[in-house]
C-alpha cells in the first residue's frame, strides 16, 4: 500500500522530536485535567451543568471518536494527561531525558502481558458507566483513581505499564487505531536489525526507550504504539518514519491476532451496540436499572450486560464462523479462522461507536457552552455564555449521519469479510454467514439509533 | 550542556507546576474565597437528601444579604414567607443570584415553591435578622385558639344537604337574616352545620325545605368573600395545595398517595383531607380550617402555612375551600 512520510519534511521531523511542543499540550491537557476533577469534586452535583461531566463524557468522548481515533489513532495517548504525573516521576523529571527517577523499574508479568485485564477494566467501566456518565463526584474519583492508579505502577512497574495493560480507555483505542490513516514505522527494518544498541528500545540520551514496551523495528499495527515520538528522537539513523497512509492499513496487512485482541473486538462490538441500547434507546426500564447501582434491578441488569457482550454477541459471532466452515466444507481451524476474521469486525464496530458519539452529541452539544463560562458553578460568566439554554443540534441531520456511517462500516467490514474469506481460500459460502450477522448487528444499531 | 539541560529542564518543571498544580491551586482558593465570602451560596436540594443548606442564614437588619442560589438537583424555587418578592426558580445547576434587604428584626422563613418531591413542603429555612429593635409585643392569638377549638378533633357534620347548596338560589330567597348569623365573625366561628341548625331553628324559614335552608347557608358564605379574593384563593390553591388535596379538593392530589404511604402519625391513614366530602367539611368552621392551614396537621403530613403565607392569604384560602361545598 502506498504512504506517504510526512516526516520527509525536516520542518515537520524537526517539530515531532522537538519535547516542547509536546509538553505545552501535555501541560495544556494536564491543567484541563486538574480542572475536569476540580469541578467534578467542587462544582454542582448535576451531570449537564457540571463542567466535569459535559466536558470529559461529550465534549473529549465525542473529539475522541469523531477525530482522534479514526483519524489520528493513538494520537491522544501521546498527550494523555492521566499517566504523566506517574511518569514523570518514574523518569525523574518532565523534559528529560535525565537520570534515573523513582520506582522499582520491574517487568511487567509475563502472564498479563495482553488484552486481558484492560478487557477486563472496559466491561468492569461499562457496567458502571452510567452513575459514572452522569454524577461529576463519580467521575471526578475515577479520573483521580485512574491518575493514582497509573502513579503507583509507573513507581512499581517500568515504562507505561499503566497504558498498555490497564487503561480501559487505551485498549479501546489501540484497536480502533489501526483503522486511523496514520503510523509510526521504521523506513528500513533491515537497518533496525543491523542496530546494535536498539536505542529505541532502550533509549539514550536524546530520548527515552519505547515506554509502550514495542520494538520499533517489528511494528506492523497501531494497536501497541503510544505515538509519543521517542523512538523518532532516539533513532540515529532517523530511520523512523510518520506516515500518512490508506484507512486501515493494519486490518489486511497484519496477520495472527491473539486471542485477547480478537475479543477486543467482539467486544466492542456488543458494547457498542449495548450502550446504544441503554443509554440512547427507548429502554428507559434498562436505564434506570443501569443508573441504580447495587439495587436489584441493576444486578438484572448487569448479569444481561454481561451475558450480551460476553456470551450472546460472541456465541452469535462464532456460530456464524461455524456455519461459514460448514457451508464452505472448509477444515480451517475454528480458532484460526476467529483470530483471522476478527480484525474485519473493526470498521463495524468502530463505525457504532461513531454512530453512537454522534447520536449524543448533537443534542448534548450546547451544555459545553454554559460550563466553559463558570466551570465550577461560581455564579462567573467567564465567556458571556453561562446563560445558554439547551438547544439540541441537527435533529434531521444525525438520523441520516448515523446511517451513513453504520453503512459506511458495514460495507467497510463485509469488504475486509470477503477479503479474508479469499486468502483462507475463497471456498464459496465461507463468509457468507459472517456477512449476514454482520448485517444483522448492523440493523440492530440502526434500529436502536435511528429507528 | 549539562547546565542547558537542567536549565530546560527547570523551566519545563515551572511550566508544569503552574499549569498542573498552579491552576488547581489556583482554583481551589477561588473556590474558598467565593464561598468563604458574600454572597452565600444557599444549596437547595429535595427534602430527602437535605432540603436547603444552609438551613439557616443571619443578617442583620437594613444590610443586604447577597445570595447565590443553586438547585443541585431538580427545579426548586426560593422564596421568602409572608413577603411580596416574586419566587425565584431555581433551574439544575444553574446559579442565580439575589439580593435581599430586611428592614426590621425578626425570623423570616423562606421556601421552596416548586413541586420537588413528596416531601416538597419540608423544604423550609430560616432568615435570623438581628438588630436593635425587637419587637417584644407578643403576637395575638389565632382565632381557633380564642375559640378553643380542638384542631386535632374529629368535626363531623351533624347534618347534610341531599343536594349541592347553590348561594344563587340562597339568595333568590330574598330573606332578611340576622347579623348574628351573616356577619364575618359569626361566619368564622361557626360551621356550616351549626349555621344551618340554627337558621332551621328561626321562625322565618319554617317554610323552606332542608335544603332551601342550605342555599341559605350557601348565599352566607358566598357573600363572605369577593369574586377577586376567590380568585386569589384558587391561585394559592394551586399553587401550593392541589398537589395533595386534588385540583377538585376531594384529596386525590398527585402527591396524596406518598402522604397515606408516609408515616407521619395514626390520622394520616385518611390521607388529604378532602373538602368534597360533606359530612367532614360541613362540620368544619372557617376558624378550624383556617387554624389548620396556618398551623398544619401535625403528624397527618399537612404542612404548617403560618410562616409562609400572611394571614389575608390564609383566609382568602380558607374562603376558597368552600367552593368545593356551595356553588355559586
Amino acid at each position: 500500500m502506498t504512504r506517504y512520510e510526512l516526516t520527509r519534511s525536516p520542518g515537520v521531523r524537526r517539530l515531532l522530536q522537538s519535547r516542547w511542543p509536546q509538553l505545552t499540550v501535555q501541560a495544556v491537557a494536564l491543567a484541563g485535567l486538574a480542572l475536569v476533577i476540580a469541578s467534578a469534586l467542587l462544582g454542582t452535583p448535576v451531570g449537564n451543568r457540571n463542567f466535569a461531566i459535559v466536558m470529559v463524557w461529550i465534549a473529549w468522548w465525542a473529539a475522541l471518536m469523531l477525530v482522534a481515533v479514526p483519524l489520528l489513532g493513538r494520537t491522544w495517548c501521546s498527550i494523555c494527561p492521566l499517566p504523566l504525573p506517574g511518569e514523570w516521576l518514574q523518569r525523574g523529571a518532565v523534559l528529560g531525558p535525565r537520570g534515573r527517577g523513582f520506582g522499582l523499574g520491574l517487568r511487567w508479568p509475563k502472564r498479563l502481558r495482553n488484552l486481558w485485564l484492560q478487557n477486563g477494566a472496559f466491561v468492569l467501566v461499562a457496567l458502571f458507566s452510567l452513575p459514572v456518565l452522569t454524577q461529576p463526584r463519580l467521575t471526578g474519583l475515577l479520573l483521580a483513581g485512574l491518575v493514582l492508579l497509573a502513579i503507583a505502577l509507573s513507581l512499581v512497574f517500568e515504562r507505561r505499564a499503566f497504558c498498555r495493560y490497564v487503561c480501559p480507555v487505551g485498549g479501546f483505542i489501540g484497536l480502533y487505531a489501526q483503522a486511523a490513516p496514520i503510523e509510526v514505522r521504521v523506513r528500513d527494518a533491515t537497518l533496525c536489525a543491523a542496530h546494535a544498541t536498539k536505542t529505541c528500545y532502550t533509549g539514550s540520551e536524546k530520548g527515552y526507550g519505547c515506554p509502550w514496551q514495542v520494538y520499533p523495528g517489528a511494528l506492523n499495527a497501531n494497536t501497541y504504539c503510544g505515538v509519543c515520538m521517542e523512538c523518532l528522537r532516539t533513532c540515529p539513523y532517523d530511520n523512523v518514519a510518520v506516515n500518512l497512509r490508506p484507512f486501515g492499513a493494519d486490518l489486511s496487512e497484519v496477520k495472527g491476532r491473539g486471542l485477547d485482541e480478537t475479543f477486543k473486538a467482539v467486544l466492542l462490538l456488543g458494547s457498542g451496540l449495548a450502550y446504544s441500547g441503554v443509554l440512547l434507546g427507548a429502554w428507559s426500564t434498562a436505564r434506570l436499572a443501569a443508573a441504580n447501582i447495587g439495587s436489584i434491578d441493576w444486578l438484572v441488569y448487569a448479569a444481561g450486560f454481561l451475558a450480551f457482550v460476553l456470551v450472546l454477541v460472541p456465541a452469535f459471532l462464532l456460530l456464524a464462523l461455524r456455519a461459514g466452515l460448514w457451508l464452505s466444507g472448509s477444515r480451517l481451524d475454528i480458532l484460526r479462522a476467529v483470530r483471522a476474521f476478527s480484525p474485519a469486525l473493526i470498521p463495524l464496530g468502530l463505525s457504532l461507536w461513531i454512530a453512537f458519539s454522534l447520536s449524543f452529541l448533537f443534542p448534548n452539544i450546547s451544555y459545553i457552552f454554559p460550563v466553559m463560562s463558570d466551570p465550577l458553578n461560581l455564579g462567573w460568566n467567564l465567556l458571556g455564555t453561562a446563560g445558554l439554554g439547551w438547544t439540541p443540534y441537527g435533529p434531521a441531520l444525525v438520523p441520516l449521519l448515523t446511517v451513513g456511517v453504520v453503512l459506511v462500516g458495514l460495507a467497510w467490514t463485509s469488504r475486509r469479510i470477503s477479503a479474508t474469506a479469499e486468502s483462507l481460500g475463497g471456498r464459496a459460502g465461507l463468509a457468507l454467514p459472517l456477512l449476514t450477522a454482520a448485517f444483522v448487528m448492523a440493523a440492530g444499531a440502526l434500529w436502536l439509533l435511528v429507528f | 550542556m549539562a547546565l542547558g539541560l537542567l536549565g530546560r529542564e527547570t523551566a519545563a518543571r515551572i511550566a508544569v507546576g503552574v499549569a498542573g498544580l498552579g491552576l488547581p491551586v489556583a482554583l481551589f482558593g477561588a473556590w474558598q474565597w467565593v464561598h468563604a465570602s458574600q454572597p452565600v451560596t444557599l444549596h437547595a436540594r429535595m427534602s430527602e437528601v437535605g432540603g436547603w443548606a444552609p438551613e439557616v442564614l443571619r443578617v442583620e437588619a437594613g444590610r443586604p444579604l447577597e445570595l447565590r442560589l443553586i438547585s443541585d438537583d431538580v427545579v426548586h424555587g426560593f422564596a421568602i414567607g409572608q413577603s411580596q418578592v416574586s419566587p425565584i426558580d431555581l433551574l439544575p445547576g444553574q446559579v442565580v443570584t439575589t439580593t435581599l434587604t430586611f428592614d426590621a428584626p425578626g425570623s423570616y422563613s423562606y421556601y421552596c415553591t416548586r413541586w420537588c418531591g413528596p416531601n416538597h413542603w419540608r423544604m423550609r429555612g430560616v432568615i435570623e435578622v438581628t438588630g436593635p429593635e425587637v419587637n417584644t409585643a407578643a403576637p395575638s392569638p389565632p382565632l381557633y385558639e380564642v375559640l378553643g377549638i380542638d384542631l386535632d378533633a374529629p368535626h363531623p357534620a351533624a347534618v347534610v344537604p341531599q343536594t349541592r347548596p347553590s348561594a344563587a338560589r340562597g339568595a333568590q330567597l330574598g330573606l332578611i337574616l340576622p347579623e348574628d348569623l351573616t356577619s364575618r365573625d359569626a361566619y368564622a366561628s361557626r360551621s356550616p352545620a351549626e349555621t344551618w341548625r340554627a337558621l332551621r331553628a328561626m321562625p322565618v324559614t319554617e317554610t323552606l325545605t332542608d335544603d332551601q335552608v342550605w342555599d341559605l347557608v350557601a348565599w352566607i358564605w358566598r357573600t363572605q368573600a369577593s369574586e377577586a379574593a376567590l380568585q386569589q384563593g384558587a391561585e394559592l390553591f394551586a399553587q401550593n395545595c392541589a398537589a395533595c388535596h386534588g385540583e377538585g379538593g376531594s384529596g386525590d392530589g398527585v402527591m396524596a398517595s406518598s402522604v397515606v404511604a408516609g408515616t407521619m402519625g395514626p390520622v394520616e391513614a385518611t390521607g388529604p383531607a378532602d373538602f368534597t366530602d360533606a359530612s367532614r367539611a360541613l362540620g368544619a368552621s372557617p376558624a378550624l380550617l383556617h387554624g389548620k392551614i396556618s398551623r398544619g396537621g401535625m403528624g397527618t403530613g399537612m404542612p404548617y402555612w403560618g410562616p409562609i403565607l400572611t394571614e389575608e392569604e390564609i383566609w382568602i384560602l380558607t374562603d376558597y375551600l368552600w367552593t368545593f361545598q356551595f356553588e355559586e
